[in-house]
């Protein structure tokens, strides 16, 4: 991976990309990860029969014990305790189902072995939620401070070797803002 | 935030954190961004210019907002707008929040 690049012009403008097979591995092994851990949280918490009558889905009302998974579902206000229960029990589904739709676009668009990647517009916004939520999962998994560095972790860190794929998903996700952000 | 790439050019012009100027006296609702370590410099403008249609100059000055003084409101409105914005950013995966004005 050496970056993106924009290929085309108008409604046919791409974002071009080529990952390594290894990289191909890594990135979707991650994101499906990401997508489980999501989906176990739907799973502990079923569609009951009054959701299934009337087709609104409302999610738990509690926020997950798992830091992970709190992070990528957040509170909608620190003030109002029974406001937050009740606003993420309304927008929580819809939230999981947003990220398992930019996590299957990615999915979609990666061939499995690597190769080159081509992205529409869309594609694209697709690609940078689902990699900012794999950086938001590692990230709190792996206590990361702002413009942490190699030397900030030793090498006998069990963290060390995480680090350096967190770093390459920070530099997959910012180059394809730069890119993202030149073509309107 | 990461700053991660080259330093981002500093805003000659100030936005003025509290959106004064979008503000109306009965909008009692406001969208608080959050300053987290992972979401990157790049990335929350682009999400703020694309989620409010913000020209590339506020989005700036309201990143850095959020990154120099840890949180900044990017939007106000009442209630139900509010919470729309905050579900949009919290699928585009930024801390954010909802309080009264």
């Amino acid at each position: 991976m050496n970056g993106w690049k924009r290929s085309g012009r108008g409604s046919k403008v791409r974002l071009v990309a080529s990952l390594e097979a290894q990289e191909a591995a890594v990135l979707r092994g991650l994101v499906g990860e990401v997508r489980q851990m999501l989906a176990g949280r739907t799973d502990d918490n079923p569609a009951d029969e009054l959701a299934v009558l009337t087709g609104i889905r409302t999610g738990p009302s509690t926020r997950p014990d798992d830091r992970v998974l709190a992070r990528l579902l957040p509170d909608f206000t620190t003030e109002d305790a029974d406001l937050a229960a009740g606003l993420r029990s309304l927008h929580e589904p819809a939230l999981i189902e947003a990220k398992d739709s930019a996590a299957t676009v990615l999915l979609e668009t990666l061939p499995e072995s690597g190769g080159r990647i081509e992205l529409t517009r869309e594609q694209a916004d697709a690609w940078l939620a689902a990699l900012n939520d794999v950086r938001l999962a590692l990230g709190t998994a792996l206590d990361v401070s702002e413009n942490m560095t190699d030397d900030d972790i030793p090498p006998d860190d069990p963290r060390a070797a995480h680090i350096g794929v967190y770093q390459w998903l920070t530099f997959v996700q910012d180059a394809l803002v730069q890119t993202r952000m030149q073509v309107r | 935030m990461d700053a991660m790439a080259a330093p981002l050019p500093v805003p000659t012009r100030q936005v003025d954190p509290d959106l004064a100027e979008d503000s109306v006296a009965d909008t009692p609702w406001q969208a608080i961004v959050w300053n987290d370590p992972v979401n990157l410099m790049s990335y929350v403008t682009y999400v703020l210019q694309k989620l409010f249609g913000y020209p590339e100059p506020k989005a700036t000055a309201l990143m850095l907002d959020v990154h120099h003084k840890g949180k900044a409101a990017v939007s106000s409105g009442d209630k139900e707008k509010i919470e729309a914005d905050v579900a949009k950013l919290h699928a585009a995966g930024l801390w954010a929040t909802m309080q009264r004005a």
